[in-house]
């Protein structure tokens, strides 16, 4: 019998935070794959904040402290396309000048998976059967589309599930105006791109916005509840493990 | 003073991991090879490259007819009336044209570059590069290159025979002409009408250049 | 020009109300990017194009000194003359001393990026030479006082009754009740009027979208005809180019033209592609007698073997900013220079200072739209960031941003206080929210909450939870694994 695959879940803090049921539905999905999930008590973020800030230094201090804290398991996964790819991407690049950790970041980096990617290109898993009656619309956030090539993954996982419509909305590929802190620092502009974002979701008229990254999510569920639209919204893992029984993301309709 | 300035600067910030001498040959090498990179796929057969090349100059906006070398006045003739225009025509001296002036068919031919008034001109194309429909034109004393951006009409003409696949094709066709690392004094690459979208990005014919662009395609 | 980058925000805020512009915008969303995306989709090769062009370039910014003396020596050898200037205003110096000795009184400009990045209408305007823009675009902003809004569409910022209404005021030799409504009305307007400039020119300036080394040639790529009309018929043809323009071979060239138009307005191939090379020959009826290259460095050089060395390959198609989601909201004036979108807020800093334009590389998503459309993969996302670096080195960035960032990072460290802190928060924000799950306000998140709800957290952070013992709901053996 095989070993089975021990997992450490990455969970990002704004998971940690705002939306522990995504913590909850990731390790489900995880366990249910046959994975032995590992939270390790001392993680708080990937750095990101700091390295899109061009603060190295406290982004390497910060990255060490994720790898020291979860190189020893088999794979590192994350329900965030964006901290998956700063784990998996980012750090070999940030220590590129050390070579103390260059190797041991890219070691590491080689293990670092996003939560649907790893089900469905690691796991080899082809369908998950959770019951969910609605016509769900998906948006493609940046980081796992580009960084880490997140598009059919999560579709294909949906479209397992009975009585799940997918209504592709226009553009589902561009950003919606999250990035972080600039949603705060440029939020004119960030408003500006998030009004057109939800706009191309109620236009798909779903019942149910879902996405990869809990940043974007905070963001179009904020806009979405702000101008009286009906799209609810959650975390696609959420949908994936079954679990909708938590109010969702900013609240009802 | 500024050149040497710039060179030397230049060399401080390159890669020193590299000696002059051995980027000096690199250059060399490059330089004398011309190496081809990729090439777009080709239709096989010469037929189905012709078909392809008539395909994209329609794309291009441009129009396009086949006919045999001695009914070139003919062709123009029709083509000047169809459109309205007087039956005059702008064109050089070169030696391929010269069939038009010895049958010319009540064309009246004016020869020389363009004085800007013309309305139509008439050149001939010393290539037809099929991946985009692309015509390639000479300048020199026989073919003037505001014969091909003055008059609102310009006509082309160009033989099966000079057809080739790739934009690369025609730079065989420079250096067996001109020598290794010549070239003629203008090469123009047209491709379609002259055409501008910068009000509104509404796409408008005829900006600067030609209106119409007309290819004579010979089969001899 | 006058720099407007330091105030990129109000810029910005500006635009984003300004009526016109927003109108305008949406021409961009649209056309360029889904004629980008077909045009690559028709050609197989493009991805192997695109590698294939990455490595002449990195090949030629390897050996730069040597391909520009090769360069310079093909274009005397073919009777041309090479002006090296190290800063815009060598440039700009020796176009004018070539003006002043052939005597010009009148000058016709086709589209340069160059000529925008020395000032040099301005400056020959200021010399009483004035300049005339003969691109339709940049014409029209010329007769506004404007600078181009995109690299390639300079007047996308405009409608057609702007246009309109700005043909009526300075057209005054025409009649005023003449029929403009329609947008071929304005072109032959403008056509008719540049046709004369064209005749009377002295000199012609264009740029040069390449230079090739093998044989001393200078490229324009257009659509409009006016850059070979501007440089054929004055008696002297001045080629402005920066320096990383040169591709070794005229094969190299081929594999640039495939990727440039496809990326820039989605065609296969722009209506001309002319190669230039030396001035009119012996028995020519047509063409210069003199032919000038302009070889402009303006810090270029002093960008190889940095990390910003990528940049260098930029071949200005225009797509990143295409496919920019700041650009498309806020236009290209915003940005406050000559560059605008990803690839002028990576340029721009280097041109006018970090200082200057700190907030080009900060007012960006990281979205990597850009990156992924660039023909040359240049990864501007990456650049951004490092100009970022350099500001927080500098220590430029806002110190309200800087004092958040290093108590954030101070806590992210030490993951015990970092546990309590996030629980008390959790807590709190859960509270305000209350069973509506959102909050239309709250303190030091203004910028947020103006313009949406902030959902508010479940309660418990998941950490804590976890380790409490908290798990998932087990249920049977749902998964159907595929060995």
């Amino acid at each position: 019998m095989n070993e089975p695959v021990r997992v450490g879940l990455f969970v990002t803090c704004l998971v940690d935070l705002f939306r522990p049921s995504v913590g909850f539905a990731a390790a489900k999905l995880l366990e249910e794959a046959g994975c032995e999930v590992y939270v390790p008590v001392s993680q708080t973020c990937c750095g990101q904040p700091a390295w899109n800030s061009g603060d190295k230094a406290d982004t390497a201090d910060i990255a060490k402290d994720v790898i020291k804290a979860f190189e020893e398991f088999d794979y590192i996964v994350a329900p965030s396309g964006s901290c998956a790819g700063m784990l998996s991407k980012h750090y070999p690049e940030l220590f590129a000048d050390n070579i103390a950790w260059k190797e041991r970041s890219t070691k590491f980096a080689m293990k670092v998976f996003e939560l649907v990617s790893f089900l469905t290109d690691v796991l080899k898993v082809e369908r998950v059967e959770a019951a969910i009656n609605a016509k769900i619309t998906y948006h493609d956030s940046c980081s796992g589309l580009r960084e880490l090539n997140i598009k059919n993954q999560p579709r294909k996982l949906l479209n397992s599930i009975e009585g799940v419509t997918l209504s592709e909305m226009k553009n589902p590929d561009v950003c919606c105006g999250f990035g972080g802190t600039f949603a705060v620092k440029y939020s004119d502009i960030s408003n500006s791109i998030v009004t057109e974002k939800i706009e191309n979701v109620e236009n798909a008229e779903a019942d149910l916005l879902l996405a990869g990254d809990l940043g974007c999510l905070l963001n179009m569920a904020g806009k979405l509840r702000r101008t009286g639209a009906k799209t609810e919204v959650r975390h696609v893992a959420e949908v994936l493990a079954g679990m909708t029984d938590t109010p969702p993301i900013g609240g009802k309709a | 003073m500024t050149k040497s300035f710039i060179l030397e600067k230049l060399k401080a910030q390159i890669n020193p991991s590299l000696s002059d001498e051995t980027r000096r040959m690199a250059v060399a090498d490059r330089l004398s090879k011309h190496a081809t990179g990729v090439l777009p796929a080709m239709p096989a057969t010469r037929i189905k490259r012709v078909n392809k090349f008539i395909e994209k100059v329609i794309a291009s906006q441009a129009t396009i007819e086949q006919i045999s070398r001695r009914n070139a006045s003919q062709a123009i003739s029709e083509y000047l009336r169809s459109h309205n225009l007087p039956g005059e025509i702008r064109m050089g001296k070169d030696e391929r044209l010269k069939i038009i002036r010895d049958d010319a068919k009540g064309l009246l031919i004016k020869d020389g570059r363009s004085d800007g008034q013309d309305l139509a001109s008439f050149s001939h194309a010393e290539a037809g590069v099929v991946e985009t429909g692309t015509l390639a034109l000479f300048s020199g004393p026989d073919n003037p290159t505001t014969l091909n951006f003055l008059p609102e009409n310009h006509i082309v003409m160009i033989s099966e025979n000079d057809i080739v696949p790739h934009y690369e094709d025609v730079w065989k066709v420079v250096r067996s002409r001109y020598g290794e690392g010549q070239m003629p004094r203008t090469l123009n690459f047209i491709t379609g009408p002259s055409r501008s979208a910068d009000i509104e990005q509404t796409l408008l014919l005829g900006a600067h250049g030609p209106i119409r662009l007309h290819v004579l395609l010979t089969r001899d | 020009m006058q720099i407007t980058s330091p105030t990129f925000k109000a810029n910005s805020s500006g635009a984003l109300k300004d009526p016109q512009l927003q109108k305008a915008l949406k021409h961009v969303k649209s056309n360029f990017i889904e004629k980008r995306a077909s045009a690559v989709e028709a050609l197989p090769e493009f991805d192997a194009l695109r590698d294939s062009a990455v490595s002449i370039k990195n090949h030629v910014l390897e050996n730069l000194d040597i391909y520009l003396e090769t360069f310079e020596k093909n274009v005397t050898k073919n009777g041309g003359h090479v002006h090296w200037a190290a800063t815009a205003s060598d440039a700009r110096g020796q176009i004018l001393d070539i003006c002043r000795r052939v005597g010009a009184k009148s000058v016709t400009k086709g589209k340069s990026m160059i000529s925008e990045e020395i000032g040099l209408n301005e400056f020959l305007e200021a010399s009483s030479i004035p300049p005339i823009e003969t691109d339709l675009g940049e014409y029209i902003i010329q007769l506004r006082g404007e600078h181009p809004s995109h690299i390639i569409a300079p007047a996308v910022h405009l409608n057609m009754d702007q246009v309109r209404e700005e043909f009526q005021k300075k057209h005054t030799h025409l009649p005023a009740d003449r029929e403009l409504s329609e947008p071929e009305s304005l072109l032959k307007e403008a056509r008719g009027i540049l046709r004369d400039k064209f005749q009377q020119a002295d000199v012609g300036i264009t740029g040069a979208n390449f230079l090739i080394a093998e044989t001393g040639s200078t490229i324009i790529v257009t659509n409009e005809g006016n850059g070979d009309l501007t440089q054929s018929l004055p008696k002297v043809h001045i080629v402005i180019a920066s320096i990383e323009k040169i591709v070794p071979t005229l094969e190299d060239m081929s594999q640039f033209v495939r990727i440039l138009a496809r990326s820039a307005t989605g065609q296969e191939m722009s209506v001309y592609t002319t190669l230039s090379t030396g001035p009119k020959r012996k028995g020519d009826p047509d063409g210069p007698e003199e032919f000038h290259v302009i070889l402009l460095d303006n810090g270029r050089s002093g960008m190889i073997g940095t990390e910003f060395q990528d940049m260098l390959r930029c071949i200005r198609c225009g797509a990143c900013m295409n496919h920019c989601p700041v650009y498309h909201a806020v236009g290209g004036h915003a940005y406050g220079w000559v560059y605008p979108g990803p690839m002028g807020s990576v340029l721009t800093p280097q041109f006018i200072g970090v200082d200057q334009a700190g907030h080009l590389p900060n007012a960006s998503t990281f979205c990597g739209r850009c990156e992924a459309v660039c023909p040359m993969k240049i990864p501007l996302p990456r650049m951004m960031r490092h100009w970022r670096e350099q500001e927080f080195e500098k220590h430029l960035s806002p110190p309200s941003h800087r004092r958040n960032l290093s108590l954030w990072a101070w806590l992210a460290k030490r993951p015990k206080l970092y546990r309590i802190s996030t629980a008390l928060v959790a807590r709190g924000l859960w509270l305000l929210g209350g069973f509506k799950r959102r909050t239309s306000f709250l303190p030091f998140a203004g910028a947020w909450t103006k313009h949406r709800d902030m959902p508010t957290p479940q309660g418990g952070t998941f950490v804590v939870q976890w380790n409490l013992g908290k798990r998932p709901p087990r249920s049977i053996e749902t998964w159907r694994r595929v060995k």
